[in-house]
């Protein structure tokens, strides 16, 4: 954009001021470069074919070739890749799986975090900021190792298990680690400050005079909580949930490490495409297709918001 | 500004003077701390059915935390409280017969005006038809009705106003909480509601009880006013009671404006009262049957619209005048104060009406004058 594309002529007061174009460009500038450019490589690399050479695809564009050698390009451009993933059953099973796990996660994040979140914003207000802290206080250590840290404590000689004998509710020790329940105590643990941060948020700015009205007009506690509380509390809850579906879709690390061979989630997949079968067009579209799933959903949940709100305005 | 505040007084309604009358809601040596703090100190209070009453007083003196007794959200921590009868202690707010206007309305944001005025009815598992009935009695009460669909955050200050008082009296309340109700609204729109308030009890035929810091506004709405101070009532009566028979210094000043003269009585006799008042005001005779005994300290207590200001001496300079100078002069466009500095340095205000449309005022700065009073006008205090 450039200030001559405004309809309106530049008045003295409202003249285009060009370090104001530098601020907005800056973060447009930073998404084109980091978010769109790779993604539309991404998009290319899938449209490719595998090969045996450096990069693992064909067609590479030579920019020597100009725009004819563009366009040769694009002409062998090939949608199998897609193709492919429709034809094996492999991949639209791990991207269900991956989604059902995401979907059971969050579920199970709601219902681990919103009590703490509640808990933190009835404390003192004294003691909110040292509760706060210590829901930050994991992102000082590494993510890999903190994941690393649940194997110590899930496997079958590890510290739960002898815990679990100690005080004699086992006999045997249980088998945790490699399976699905591992995977989902991981994701539990790793994602919680994603949702609790937000449900703070939302119920610490809640009015508590609200509750004392519903009181009043015959609602005890435990209803007001479902008619006032909890709906009142939903922006924080949908972020929540936003911020742990989706990234746990895709989610690698923990399924890699805690879980077992039948644990399928499509970031397995698709790192094992990349790698190990070293086929980048297949992977790209695997990653394509994923960031479709995510991507609808949310668009079609901002559609409807942006209607409620209008229609309230 | 003070005299227009007496409300209409309903004399054929004094329940407080009829010893047979049942008390409705009762406060018996109640005493509440919070840790080291005595929010409300030994008090005892006794309101009857259908009275408007109100508790005066400045922010910390206890009101509030009166009224949240009522409601429920705190209890006593000394004596008890009853309604029609029953004891009040352990009943959860929930349970009880009470409902509150909130100072800051707490409307339920995400509910339409017709969910939160449903919402006390829907907890009473009231049938669906009756609800609705009941809703737009409501809202054609507070004259909503257009706005039943509407959110709390559209609507203005004063419809959401009226949307917590339907609310809180959709349930039929035996008593209605007010606290501070008016308080947001501005002021013309708070004395235009004043008045509807009054004829809204007047017709519900309810007790309420208000909870206010501007005294205008008590005087107003209420049969009763009970001023208080720390915790503690000073004195209970009717908004004219209060302000023409102040029980103290305290209720004199916070009600309205007043001239304080303190001097020394040398004559107390029945319906006759003579204080000596030395250097500023000289002798002060009073039409009052008092309690006290010659040589006691007392104040003379004068609201500034009960004195003539004069640029001439009276007959009797002696008895019931001072003189000073004219000090300043705040022109109000009905009347003016006038700040006349005494003799001896004290500096008292006489409300004058302005009843000529002359710009100049005849009476002027630094002007000798004399303030003049009937036997009638002012009280003797004596704490």
């Amino acid at each position: 954009m450039s200030a001559t594309d405004r309809s309106a002529p530049p008045t003295p007061g409202n003249r285009p001021n060009p370090a104001r174009w530098l601020v907005v460009a800056v973060p447009y500038l930073w998404l084109f470069l980091l978010f769109l450019v790779p993604f539309v490589i991404v998009i290319k690399i899938s449209l490719s074919l595998t090969a045996i050479a450096q990069p693992p695809y064909t067609p590479v564009f030579d920019l020597a070739g100009g725009i004819g050698g563009l366009i040769d390009g694009i002409s062998e451009f090939t949608v199998e890749n897609y193709l492919w993933l429709t034809e094996d059953a492999l991949y639209a099973r791990a991207y269900l799986s991956s989604l059902t796990i995401a979907l059971v996660s969050t579920a199970l994040v709601l219902l681990v975090g919103y009590p703490i979140a509640y808990g933190m914003a009835r404390a003192p207000k004294g003691l909110q900021p040292t509760l706060l802290m210590l829901i930050i206080l994991p992102f000082w250590t590494s993510f890999l190792i903190r994941v690393y840290a649940w194997i110590g404590i899930l496997k079958k000689e590890g510290l739960l298990n002898q815990l679990l004998l100690w005080i004699g509710v086992i006999s045997e020790p249980l088998t945790i680690l490699n399976t699905n329940t591992a995977v989902y105590i991981g994701i539990v643990y790793s994602y919680l400050p994603f949702m609790v941060l937000p449900l703070y948020a939302a119920l610490e700015r809640m009015d508590r005079t609200l509750l004392e009205a519903a009181a009043d007009l015959g609602c005890p506690p435990i209803r007001a909580f479902w008619k006032i509380t909890f709906p009142l509390s939903l922006p924080g809850v949908i972020a929540g949930c936003f911020l742990v579906f989706i990234p746990v879709t895709g989610e690698f690390v923990i399924p890699d490490l805690l879980g077992g061979s039948d644990t399928l989630m499509i970031g397995k997949t698709l790192w094992a495409e990349f790698f190990a079968n070293r086929d980048w067009p297949l992977a790209s579209a695997v990653a394509v297709v994923l960031l479709v799933i995510l991507v609808v959903p949310i668009v079609l949940f901002q559609n409807h918001e942006m209607k409620r709100a209008e229609r309230e305005a | 500004m003070a005299a227009k505040a007496v409300g209409p007084v309903k004399r054929s309604f004094a329940p407080w003077r009829d010893p047979a009358s049942a008390p409705f809601i009762e406060f018996r040596n109640v005493t509440k701390r919070f840790g080291d703090f005595v929010a409300v100190d030994d008090l005892t209070l006794t309101i009857y059915e259908r009275e408007f009453f109100a508790l005066l007083g400045p922010s910390g003196c206890g009101k509030t935390t009166l009224m949240r007794m009522v409601a429920g959200f705190d209890e006593p921590t000394v004596g008890e409280v009853l309604l029609d009868g029953q004891n009040l202690a352990g009943v959860p707010p929930y349970r009880r017969p009470t409902n509150m206007m909130f100072q800051s309305y707490a409307l339920f944001p995400h509910m339409t005006v017709e969910a939160n005025i449903a919402f006390g009815l829907k907890q009473d598992r009231m049938p669906k038809a009756d609800i609705a009935t009941r809703v737009e009695e409501m809202l054609a009460l507070v004259k909503l009705t257009p706005f039943a669909k509407r959110k709390p955050h559209q609507l203005s200050g004063g419809q959401k106003q009226r949307v917590a008082l339907a609310r809180s009296l959709a349930r039929k309340p035996k008593v209605l909480l007010l606290d501070e109700p008016l308080g947001a609204l501005d002021k013309k729109l708070r004395e235009d509601t004043q008045f509807e308030l009054v004829d809204l009890q007047q017709k519900l035929g309810l007790t309420f009880l208000i909870v206010t810091h501007d005294q205008e506004e008590a005087m107003t709405v209420a049969d009763r006013v009970a001023v208080m101070d720390q915790g503690r009532i000073i004195q209970v009566a009717t908004p004219a009671e209060v302000y023409e028979q102040p029980n103290s210094r305290y209720v004199a000043d916070f009600i309205g404006d007043i001239n304080l003269l303190e001097g020394r009585i040398t004559v107390c006799n029945d319906g006759f009262i003579r204080l000596d008042c030395g250097v500023g005001g000289g002798t002060v005779e009073v039409d009052q049957t008092m309690d006290a005994t010659p040589g006691e300290n007392g104040w003379f207590a004068i609201r500034p619209e009960k004195m003539t200001l004069s640029l001439d001496p009276p007959e009797n300079p002696t008895v019931n005048c001072i003189a000073g100078d004219v000090w300043d002069i705040g022109y109000l466009g009905d009347v003016s104060i006038y700040h006349v500095r005494l003799a001896g340095g004290a500096t008292v205000k006489a409300t004058v009406t302005n009843r000529t449309r002359l710009v100049e005022r005849p009476i002027s700065w630094d002007d000798k004058v004399w303030l003049t009073w009937p036997r009638d006008a002012g009280i003797v205090l004596t704490r």
